[in-house]
This record gives C-alpha cells, structure tokens and sequence, in this order.
C-alpha cells in the first residue's frame, strides 16, 4: 500500500531534446479561486511535474485559539471552510462536548443535521458551479448561484444573522432556536429550489458530450492510491470507496435516515461532479426526513457550567449573574484530557483534535482540514495530464484555502 | 486503567510490542497508545497491516508543546481503518534536545506535508522525510510558530522573492 501503483507514475517524457518550461500558476490566479500556487513543470502542453505551495492565507486559527475561552473559538472556526461556515461551527462544538461528556437535546441534534446538510448542498453547489465556470460553462453557475441564494436569505441569514461568520453552535447547544417559519421555508426551498436547480443542472451537463469528453478521464486516481494519500469525502468516494462518516461511525442523528452513498469508479472529474450532484439529492432527502421528525423541546442542555443561564435569571438573582459573569470571562469549565472528533464535512472528514488542560482555554487545537490531503495528492492526479485539465482538476477537487492554511 | 478493559487494539499492540508501548489508555471514548519513539515506524506498519487491526488511513498527525514538561513534545498520530471502522490514537514522546522521530512517509505517502507541518510548526525533524521545508511558513521564518514559548503577537519582517 505504501507505494502509488496507478499507471501515470512516471508522467510525461520530453518528445524532443529540449529544457521544460516551468510555469508558475498563482497565487494570484482567477482559476485557483483562493490564493495557491503551482509550480508546474511542462513538456509542450503535457504536466512532467507538479508541486504545489500553500500558505497564503494563514492567519495562526491553532496559535489564536490557544489564547482564547473554549466559546470565543467558535467564530474563528466560520474561517476555515468560509464555503461551508455551519459545519465547521457543529464540528469544533462537537468535539468540545465529547471533552466535556454532553449530550446536547435531541431538537438542538436535528437542527445541526439540518444546518449540515443545507451546507453540504450549498458548498457542492459552489464547487461544481466555480469548477464549470472554468472550463467555460458560466451558465451552470447562475443555475447554483441563484438556490445557493436563496439557501442564504431565506434560511442562514435569518437563523445567524450574518452569510459567511455564523457562529451559530455553542458549547452545549445553539446560539437560539429556529425562528417562526424557518421550517416551511426549508421545507418549500427543498421542493421549489434545490430539487428544480439540480434537475436543471443535470440536464445541461451530465449528459451533455462536450462537458463528459472535457472532464472523463481528466486526474484520475485508483481507489488504493486515493487511501494511501489519505484522500475523504466526495474526492475519496469518487474513486469507489464508500466511507462516508455520517454512515460509517454515524454522529448526531444520522442513523434515523434514509440515504445512500453514491460512489464512482474511475476517481477522475467527471465522477467527483457525479458523486456530488447525487449526494445534493440524498441531502435533501435528509433534511426532508429531519424536517418530518423534528422533536420539540429545548435546544440548550439544561446546565449553566456550559450554556448561559436564562437572561431573566440573570437580571433577578445573583448566582446566575455570577455564573453568567464566569462563563463569559473566565470560560466555561472544560475537563482536562484529550479527543478526537471527527465529522463528515462537504470535503470529507473534518476532524478536531483537542487537548484540554483544563480551565477556560483550549491548551492545544488542530484541525484536520479535509482538502489538506486532495491538495498533496493534485500532482498524482494531474502528473501527465495536459495543462488545461489542471484547472479542471482543480475546481473539481475543491480546495478551499481557509482551512487549507487555518 | 485496568488491563481487561483495554480495547482489541490496545490489548494486541501491547501483546506484540510490549515495552516499547509506554501506556494505554480510553479516555473519552479514543484509544490511545503512548509508545517509544524509536519504534514508531514498525508500530506503525504492524497497525496498518495486521489483520485485526488494518489502519489504511493516517487520518491526522500534529505535535504537541507540553513546555514545562519532560520529554518536551509529543506527536500525535490518528489512524482509521476502512474495513473495521475503528480508530486509534499513537503518540510518541520526544526531548527538547533531540526532537527527532522517524518519517512515517514509507506506510502512508498521505502523511508527507503532515510530517512537514509538525517541523514547520514545532521544529520536530522527521528522520527520512524525502522533502522536509517549511509547509505554511516562509522559508526566511525563523522560530517555530505553534510552540508555547513563541509569543502569540512576535513579528518578522515578511520577505521578498529571493533575488
């Protein structure tokens, strides 16, 4: 398993007796979408090799966050996939609460499935839609934009106030419970506006010959060399193995729904476009099925050690003042030790390690950004190719430098 | 932690390696070894290849800065296994002086820029590593970021292109 056994080991051969041109693609490029840089080594059009560089965008999220209450972290986790901010915001107070031993209340569960899935949607619907805008289909791009639109307007921006820096979880809980009519909203943009956008698309592209003859075959990769690169998510299922973590080890309430993996074959571009726009389906499966069993109840876990007390409480009585005061300046109390928590965000597994010491702070967080790996193994997937299909590629693998860089 | 609660895993790593496992334990539900450095790499093909065990993906590796203590750092591997659906967390200790440990890069070619990330950001030397460069920093950066005794609000100079 250690080696790469796929057939383009040995990329390109010089034709002639001739230098390489080294290209230099970014970091400041329109079709790198975020600031990266390719270093790329070229016989005519053909890719001899590959390296890419990263770390334009690094703004010290794990130095930051060390210096920081266990609940001022969760607005700097919005940066990290800033495509997807609601799942990041679940993940980070996911792995605060295995620390802590809580089981937040089954409604406060549903609401982050639905807050998951609706991410997970419109971040396919942004890299599918950025990816064919370079390869110079701008007209499916304004068929994901206008959905993703109204996924914002009328659903996250409502729910969090803000588009991009949610911070909508906290430790034990949400920030407050769905507003009056979020659930019909979501219930109508499921029926009206994801179902009919993703029917649109289909039908201009899957089986469209000049958009399969662009992307089949363009940075493929073997289903063994995609595990030993450390490659999840869509990428990773793409090349036909189904891991999938909501299935695998399920989280929250994942187990109460009916859904399936899809997975490709061949791990190129047009099967992580496949595999994507399937699972744009099956989420909305889920969040149909979430919103049918919504439970009632509270969304907070009823302990003031993490959540704070009732605003009218801290008005009238002086020990919810005190503990409303401590848990703002001094942090909620989380034990000492160490975990691991992972979740299966819209690029694959996104994980938390937290060691705790502690005290209000984190001692020590890293995060396991799920396109760290996708983006070491872009010269296995585009090392023989041709030059253009590295945009391709690109697009289709999804690399957002938020949480490439933290 | 009492031997016969110890997890399959655990109880076989313990079984085959004996001493150079340090110690175990379960805490919050992650299984976790500590084990000698000097080792790291058989512990780490016996756990990818073994059949009850079968870690096909090194899922995470980081460092950590326990300044104050001894031995100093520690690096932190997570492994998951695909077939058996399981994790487990290894963890070696390393000195101050010598923060040295071997590259994990022969059992998972993915566990490359995690190796150059734990150097960039905690100077540990990854003993074998094909490429070991700065992977977030600059290559005129001095000093190791992440580590507890690198003060949050220090500033470098940012540096040009190389003449």
């Amino acid at each position: 398993m250690a080696e790469l056994v796929g057939d383009r080991k040995t990329g390109g051969k010089l034709d002639m007796q001739a230098e390489p041109v080294i290209l230099n693609i970014g970091p400041s490029h329109p079709a790198t979408h975020a600031t990266l840089r390719f270093v790329a080594e070229l016989d005519g059009e053909t890719i001899l090799s590959l390296v890419p560089e990263f770390g334009y965008l690094h703004r010290g999220f794990e130095k930051e966050s060390e210096a920081h209450t266990w609940t001022q972290v969760v607005p700097y986790t919005d940066r990290l996939n800033y495509v997807s901010p609601l799942m990041n915001n679940v993940g980070y107070a996911m792995a605060v609460e295995k620390l802590c031993g809580i089981e937040v209340p089954e409604r406060c569960q549903y609401i982050r499935v639905l807050i998951c899935e609706l991410s997970r949607i419109i971040d396919h619907m942004v890299c599918i839609g950025t990816n064919m805008v370079d390869l110079g289909a701008l007209t499916n791009f304004w068929y994901f934009w206008k959905p993703r639109e109204e996924v914002y307007m009328h659903l996250i921006e409502p729910l969090t106030g803000t588009r991009l820096t949610t911070g909508y979880t906290r430790i034990g809980g949400m920030q407050w419970d769905l507003p009056e009519g979020w659930v019909e909203k979501c219930r109508a943009i499921c029926r009206n506006v994801f179902r009919p956008a993703i029917a649109d698309v289909n039908a201009l592209l899957t089986k469209n010959r000049i958009f399969i003859d662009r992307t089949m075959g363009a940075g493929p990769i073997t289903a063994k060399d995609a595990i030993a690169l450390g490659f999840t998510g869509p990428c990773l299922r793409a090349a036909g193995v189904p891991l999938d973590l909501r299935k695998d080890q399920p989280y929250l309430v994942y187990d109460r729904f009916d859904f399936d993996v899809p997975v490709g074959e061949e791990g190129d571009t047009c099967d992580r476009y496949m595999v994507r726009m399937e699972e744009m389906r099956q989420s909305v499966r889920i969040i149909e099925q979430a919103l049918d069993q919504l439970p009632g109840g509270p969304v907070n876990v009823d302990d003031t050690r993490y959540v704070l007390p009732d605003k009218q409480q801290v008005y009238t009585n002086i020990e919810s003042l005190m503990q409303h005061f401590k848990n703002i300046f001094e942090g909620i109390q989380v034990p000492a030790g160490e975990v691991y928590s992972a979740t299966e965000a819209a690029n694959g597994e996104l994980g938390f390690y937290i060691v705790s010491k502690g005290g209000g702070g984190p001692y020590k967080i890293k995060v396991r950004p799920p396109c760290f790996n996708m983006f070491q193994g872009m010269p296995r997937l585009c090392e023989g190719q041709m030059i253009a299909d590295l945009i391709a590629v690109l697009g289709s693998v999804n690399i957002i430098a938020g949480e490439l860089d933290r | 932690m009492a031997e016969e609660t110890k997890s399959p895993v655990l109880r076989k790593l313990v079984e085959t390696f004996g001493d150079a496992v340090v110690s175990t334990h379960s805490r919050f539900g992650d299984d976790t070894a500590l084990v000698r450095r000097e080792r790291i790499v058989e512990i780490l093909a016996f756990l990818r290849d073994d059949p009850d065990c079968l870690f096909d993906f090194a899922m995470d590796l980081t460092g950590v800065d326990y300044l104050g203590e001894e031995p100093r750092f520690e690096v932190v591997y997570h492994l998951y296994s695909l077939e058996k659906k399981h994790r487990v967390r290894i963890k070696a200790r390393l000195h101050e002086d010598d923060p040295v440990i071997d590259s994990a890069v022969s059992v998972w070619p993915g566990i490359n820029w995690y190796e150059r990330e734990a150097c960039d950001m905690y100077g540990i030397v990854f003993r074998g590593h094909p490429n070991l460069k700065r992977i977030l920093m600059y290559e005129g950066f001095v000093g190791h970021p992440l580590r507890k005794d690198y003060p949050k609000a220090k500033r470098q100079p940012t540096v040009g292109p190389e003449e």
